[in-house]
């Protein structure tokens, strides 16, 4: 749960950034960012900044964690020291560690790993800029990298947070709306079957008001999967 | 912006599993053929299958492959074929002739760098067995090699040969392609036939390549 | 491609890009694209990336220096920007990275460390500056040092109130009073080259970093690689570094 603050942060029916309750912000996404990497893509909701590179399938070192009959997956989510207010020290942070591996948690189910034994697929996430919602905009930069590294998937994973303001259930917190809110959720899902990946969440909310953030981070995320779509056909297309 | 085969994207469903059946990059749910894979689907035989545009090679038997020797072991040579796997040519798959292990240094038939033409014999899950025994495989000498995106390797060999024929001919240049995605190139216009290699790795979607292809060569 | 096969290419003066001896690659640079920074750059030359943040925070002076602002210097060799990047601390390279391009802004005299002294002995300004390896293609130390330059231009102070820092107001701009632009030199048999891609810089025999001041004043060097230099070597890098600065400098 966030902090608590006198300021209103739904005015008239409006997000102080403007947005509707259930209006997501601006979105941009760009397949084949890396060169060096087997797959990459860049991620942008508003002004929060992506960029996801893969490596692999390739051979695990050291040997004592390969699995003989599947690749493991490892990713890493990292910020960028630039990429908040105060300068973010380099490194990882226990934040940082638990966002890495629910990140993983949210792709394995996605991929066919067992196709390569011992191998590992690298993901990595780096936050260029943060403004709320940092973990699942990493997540649709690492679904569209995944696939085009080739990296055969049941299907791609779309990513988004939901939650509650003053009295208002919202999509797609910024940075602001993150600090006060009065719950969040970071949530994704695999479009075709809307087999959940991701869910987290903080703060207090009843039942009711989840099924309709729910119900809300469905439709907005049938947007976001059209666009990781078009992106992805975009690469090939230009 | 130019003409493109029609994009498939992981998860999409490409056809009915009562219609057609499941091939390469595809899996069935739900009575449904979904791809696995960003690519470009084929049908043949009613068999529907999805070839990626990217990914890494997996090694299959029977493949013919480019590799290099990375290892000289006391039975053999471990070779690197650009896969998560290394693979392994054993002594008895690489030369005719008995050898006294004691005596001998079996670096003199293939040593740390060198490269070769093989064929995959097997592969066991992460092992994968290399063979010399076959009429192509050879050592290759004096040649550049260059990397392209595996599942391309048929585009750049085209039918019968069509492509990598006309590339040959036209740079005066030896080729071979082993469908691990290494490409070996020695002779006359070497750069050029880099230049039209790498364009036909890029472009292998784009219908009315084979033309594109034919004037970049004659320029 | 093989080694063997670049090397030979060099020697006969020739790249695998077509670019000649003393070419850079195609150089883009696009400055405050990140918003969270004070300032930024993202610097592409060729397919090596690098993006530089300028962070400013409050702090307290060195002992020595009462009355001056501090600059520090970090570089990131990302793991997203090559195959053999692993997570962890920065390593050998990246440290001697952070070091060169800290060199080259500190030993130029580029920043006006005394304008960013608050109260003497107590309160500086700290500058942050970080480089973020995004690709990894050769030649991470221009590209990362003219991006780094490229960033503390474009920087901003953030406006004080009561000591705490309003991040989306700004007083003035970064005060600088140089420009410094770091050029290196590769040595590879007897030939000289630029801007070696990622490639070619394995097998180089040496190299050169020569950063330089607009008024043509030398300010920092670093060799590097496993051969050695003659005088003469090094006399004619440091000329051609400056004579390509001058290229370098037009992008800012």
């Amino acid at each position: 749960m966030g902090m608590k603050t006198e300021e209103k942060m739904i005015i008239k029916g409006r997000r102080l950034d403007g947005r509707e309750p259930d209006e997501l912000r601006e979105i941009e996404m760009k397949v084949g960012v890396i060169p060096n990497a087997n797959g990459s893509a860049q991620v942008s909701f508003g002004n929060t900044v992506a960029i996801a590179g893969v490596y692999g399938p390739r051979l695990l070192h050291p040997k004592h964690l390969q699995r003989a009959d599947t690749a493991i997956l490892q990713c890493r989510y990292n910020m960028a020291p630039f990429s908040v207010d105060e300068r973010a020290s380099p490194g990882p942070s226990r934040r940082s560690i638990e966002i890495s591996k629910v990140t993983r948690l949210a792709l394995e189910p996605a991929l066919f790993l067992e196709e390569y034994p011992e191998t590992v697929v690298d993901v990595y996430i780096e936050i260029l800029q943060a403004d709320g919602s940092t973990r699942v905009t990493g997540i649709n930069a690492a679904s569209l990298a995944l696939a085009d590294a080739g990296v055969p998937m049941r299907d791609l994973v779309v990513a988004l947070s939901g939650g509650k303001i003053d009295e208002t259930p919202i999509i797609d917190l910024n940075g602001k709306e993150d600090n006060y809110s009065v719950a969040d959720i970071p949530f994704a899902f695999m479009p075709r079957k809307k087999e959940i990946t991701l869910l987290q969440m903080d703060g207090l909310l009843t039942p009711d008001e989840i099924k309709s953030i729910f119900k809300n981070l469905l439709k907005a995320g049938q947007t976001i999967y059209e666009m990781q779509k078009q992106a992805l056909r975009k690469k090939y297309e230009e | 912006m130019k003409k493109v085969r029609k994009i498939i994207l992981p998860g999409e469903i490409v056809g009915n599993a009562k219609d057609k059946r499941s091939s390469y990059g595809t899996f069935v749910e739900e009575g449904n053929i979904v791809s696995k894979f960003l690519g470009i689907l084929r049908e043949s035989g009613g068999y529907l299958s999805v070839i990626p545009l990217s990914g890494v090679y997996i090694p299959r038997k029977q493949d013919k492959v480019i590799g290099f020797i990375t290892d000289v072991e006391r039975m053999g040579w471990i070779v690197d074929i650009n896969s998560p796997w290394q693979a392994f040519l054993s002594l008895s798959e690489a030369v005719d002739e008995f050898i006294d292990l004691k005596r001998f240094d079996i670096s003199k038939f293939y040593d740390v760098g060198d490269i070769v033409y093989a064929q995959v014999s097997d592969v066991k899950r992460g092992d994968v067995q290399l063979t010399m025994r076959t009429p192509m495989a050879r050592k290759l000498k004096d040649g550049v090699t260059i990397k392209i995106t595996p599942s391309k390797v048929p585009r750049l060999i085209g039918k019968e040969g069509s492509m990598i024929n006309i590339v040959k001919e036209k740079t005066g240049t030896t080729i071979r392609v082993g469908q691990n995605g290494v490409v070996w190139i020695s002779g006359e216009k070497v750069e050029k036939a880099i230049k039209v290699i790498k364009m036909i790795d890029e472009k292998a979607h784009i219908i009315g390549l084979t033309d594109e292809i034919s004037k970049l060569l004659s320029d | 491609m093989r080694p063997d096969y670049i090397l030979k290419l060099l020697e006969n003066e020739e790249r695998m890009d077509g670019r000649r001896m003393d070419e850079f690659r195609k150089i883009k640079v696009e400055t405050q694209n990140i918003k969270k920074a004070e300032g930024s750059a993202r610097v592409k030359m060729g397919n090596t990336d690098v993006i530089v943040g300028v962070k400013m925070e409050i702090g307290t002076p060195f002992l020595d220096t009462p009355n001056m602002g501090i600059l520090k210097t970090g570089a990131e060799f990302t793991p997203i920007a090559s195959p053999d990047f692993e997570s962890g601390p920065p390593g050998e390279d990246a440290t001697e990275l952070a070091r060169v391009i800290d060199r080259g802004i500190r030993e130029s005299e580029s920043i006006d460390l005394e304008k960013l002294c608050l109260n003497e002995g107590e309160k500086v300004w700290k500058v942050f500056v970080d480089a973020y390896i995004i690709n990894h293609d050769g030649n991470l130390t221009d590209a990362s040092a003219l991006a780094a330059i490229a960033a503390l231009k474009v920087a901003k102070i953030p406006k004080l109130e009561d000591d705490k820092i309003i991040r989306d107001v700004f007083e003035k701009d970064l005060p600088l009073l140089h420009t410094p632009i770091t050029v290196t030199i590769g040595k590879v048999a007897d030939k000289f080259i630029i801007d070696p891609n990622r490639e070619e810089e394995e097998v180089l025999d040496a190299k050169l970093t020569v950063a330089v001041r607009e008024d043509g004043m030398v300010c920092a060097m670093q060799k590097s690689g496993s051969h050695g230099l003659t005088t003469e070597d090094v006399e004619k890098m440091i000329d051609l570094a400056i004579k390509k600065s001058k290229e370098l400098r037009k992008l800012l």
